[in-house]
């Protein structure tokens, strides 16, 4: 059996104080009829990345809810990994000229990982495409098979879309973050939001003393506005153009920029893109560039809590899940027009959006000037958050799913 | 004295998004796409979106009018698609009608703009169903009160919004209780009366549980 980081179990009822009672009530209804069934989850990582993060706690929880869920991860050399983050990058739009030695590769392992993962549960749940040919072990028509697709497909490399299609064909359904992102397909596709957890070590609430020390410890002064983007040292993320829009915003506000991100120690371009912003950053005392170690959940949520403002300024983005952490903490947030943000941020209503460096900078002048907007435009976000993209929400769709694939037996 | 009355039976409902094959770039797309779409579709951008947009109150009112005034650029017509009150309803075809005979209108009005590229495309989704019993009742006014208290907002959302167009009549659930069951008809229509636009769910509930306790002091 794979080794998975499947946390501790929190008692459903600690999500009850936060969500109110009727709602997991209402889970429990929802998954009664299902107890006793089995669910299968697959995915190619058991740590690192949304997937493994969002599993961790959606296996527990849906235990907690006495369903019968097993999650296993699947095997690969590096080989294999290589030629399916080329795939993910590929099927995100980049270019890349795949070889039939790719396609060998990529079958010979799912082959493989048929022979080792037991597959029989009555709901396969796939993530992805590294596991998506497992479908060749599908014998039974009884059992429903469905693919969670994380990735944006709107602009595909053909090469590579058209040798994974007949696979995602085959499936009962499939599941995107956003209708953006889906395909034409002779199978339903659903709407899945990815979700966080608000029990998390990332979300859950924190002592306003350790919010205060991991400020001083990154020297940041409480007093002043602090504006922060939490993201991974990666030009998709735009970096320079915060720091653009910071200086704009300076001209009117005495304020402070926080930019922090995970390690970028195991990536090349990171660790260029972090001296690019250290560089450009050095003459501002009042710009901290913060290099988080790979996993530190609880600095990245006192960081979020400590903050004025969260910006997201992505040039590209999958969904941006950090930006339902910064709402879920009632913050105003300024993001970007892309990927999943717009479904996290309804302009005006959850949040602004903008589509440059002016506008960003204006949205967080506009903010600066209204705090009243920006505290409304932080609790409708709470809101919208609660009702969305919560852990909760989440296995409510799939135990839904669930009860629709059963109908369709 | 007449036999035991029913009980109101709390029941809930969790939705999945069914992502259709139908998206419009254009007005004119859009006007054939409301034509063309399923009725669960045209559920899913009025109704539902009400439901998972409950703590909104102002500026948002259905999918179509969000879409027209953000991406299509046309604040009058997304006027007219946002006024349209779903309590009027009680038929998505009558529905549809409205939605089709606006956007209609506005595209023979305004023909250039009916065929001009908005900023992002709309895709048609739908709304697939799945309704339980949460398996308690209430027989009183007292019971109804503690049902009412801890119901979840999806819930909340079955019996006060989306029952219209179950029962086919201009009320909801709730009301339709307390006037056929309790005999409360000032009770049921004040309760018919508060505004799901103007108010959170959670607001609505709050008003609800008010007219409840009224009710209870005068007995």
């Amino acid at each position: 059996m794979t080794e998975t980081l499947i946390q501790k179990r929190i008692p459903l009822d600690q999500y009850a104080a936060l969500l109110g009672a009727g709602e997991i009530e209402e889970l429990r209804a929802l998954a009664k009829p299902l107890r006793g069934r089995s669910i299968g989850m697959i995915n190619s990582t058991a740590v690192g990345g949304g997937v493994a993060e969002i599993l961790t706690r959606l296996v527990p929880l849906a235990e907690e809810l006495e369903v019968n869920i097993q999650w296993e991860v699947m095997s690969g050399d590096d080989d294999f990994f290589r030629v399916t983050k080329a795939f993910h990058n590929a099927l995100h739009g980049a270019p890349y000229h795949v070889t039939p030695r790719d396609f060998e590769i990529f079958l010979a392992w799912n082959e493989r990982n048929r022979a080792r993962l037991p597959l029989d549960a009555e709901f396969m749940v796939i993530h992805d495409p590294q596991p998506i040919a497992l479908i060749d072990d599908r014998h039974d028509s009884n059992r429903r098979w469905v693919w969670r697709c994380h990735i944006d497909l709107s602009h595909p490399n053909l090469a590579v879309w058209d040798f994974l299609e007949p696979y995602v064909s085959r499936y009962d359904a499939a599941m995107f973050s956003s209708p953006e992102f889906s395909r034409q397909l002779p199978i339903s596709q659903f709407l899945f939001y990815p979700a966080i957890d608000p029990l998390s070590e990332k979300n859950c609430d924190l002592d306003d003393y350790f919010v205060a020390e991991v400020l001083a410890r990154y020297q940041i002064d409480p007093e002043r506005t602090i504006l922060t983007q939490i993201s991974r040292f990666d030009r998709l993320k735009d970096p320079a153009g915060v720091i653009r829009a910071y200086r704009i915003v300076k001209r009117y506000f005495d304020c402070q920029l926080v930019l922090a991100g995970g390690s970028a120690s195991d990536d090349p371009e990171g660790a260029f893109v972090l001296k690019e912003v250290l560089r450009e950053a050095s003459n501002d005392p009042d710009i901290k560039v913060i290099e988080l170690p790979a996993w530190a959940p609880l600095e990245v949520n006192a960081l979020q809590r400590a903050s004025t403002i969260v910006i997201q300024k992505s040039l590209r983005e999958g969904f941006g899940l950090t930006v339902s952490e910064a709402l879920w903490k009632r913050k105003p947030v300024v993001a970007s027009a892309v990927g999943g943000i717009p479904n996290q941020v309804i302009h005006g209503q959850t949040g602004l959006l903008a589509h440059s460096v002016e506008g960003t900078a204006y949205q967080i002048r506009f903010l600066l000037s209204h705090p009243e907007i920006a505290k409304n435009l932080g609790d409708q976000g709470h809101e919208h958050v609660k009702e969305n993209f919560l852990i909760t929400q989440k296995l409510k769709r799939y135990l839904t799913l669930f009860h629709i694939l059963t109908r369709k037996t | 004295m007449s036999a035991v009355a029913p009980a109101f039976e709390f029941s809930t409902v969790a939705y999945l998004t069914r992502i259709g094959n139908q998206s419009a770039t254009t007005l004119a797309e859009f006007l054939s796409g409301l034509e063309e779409c399923s009725d669960a579709s045209i559920f899913h951008h009025t109704y539902q979106t009400l439901g998972s947009h409950h703590f909104l109150t102002e500026k948002f009112s259905n999918d179509f009018a969000q879409w027209v005034q953000a991406d299509a650029n046309r604040n009058d017509l997304a006027e007219q698609l946002a006024s349209l009150d779903i309590r009027d309803y009680t038929s998505i075809a009558a529905l549809r009608n409205d939605l089709c005979r606006i956007v209609g209108d506005y595209c023979n009005t305004n023909p250039k703009l009916a065929n001009q590229s908005a900023l992002k495309q709309f895709f048609f989704c739908e709304s697939m169903e799945v309704t339980f019993a949460l398996g308690f009742s209430a027989s009183t006014l007292d019971e109804f009160r503690a049902g009412i208290q801890d119901l979840s907002h999806s819930s909340f959302f079955f019996h006060f919004i989306s029952s219209r167009l179950r029962l086919q009549l201009q009320t909801n659930d709730f009301s339709y209780w307390l006037t056929n069951t309790l005999g409360l008809n000032t009770l049921a229509a004040n309760v018919n009366r508060i505004d799901i636009y103007t108010n959170t769910l959670e607001s609505v509930r709050a008003k609800l549980l008010r007219l409840i306790d009224f009710e209870r002091r005068k007995a």
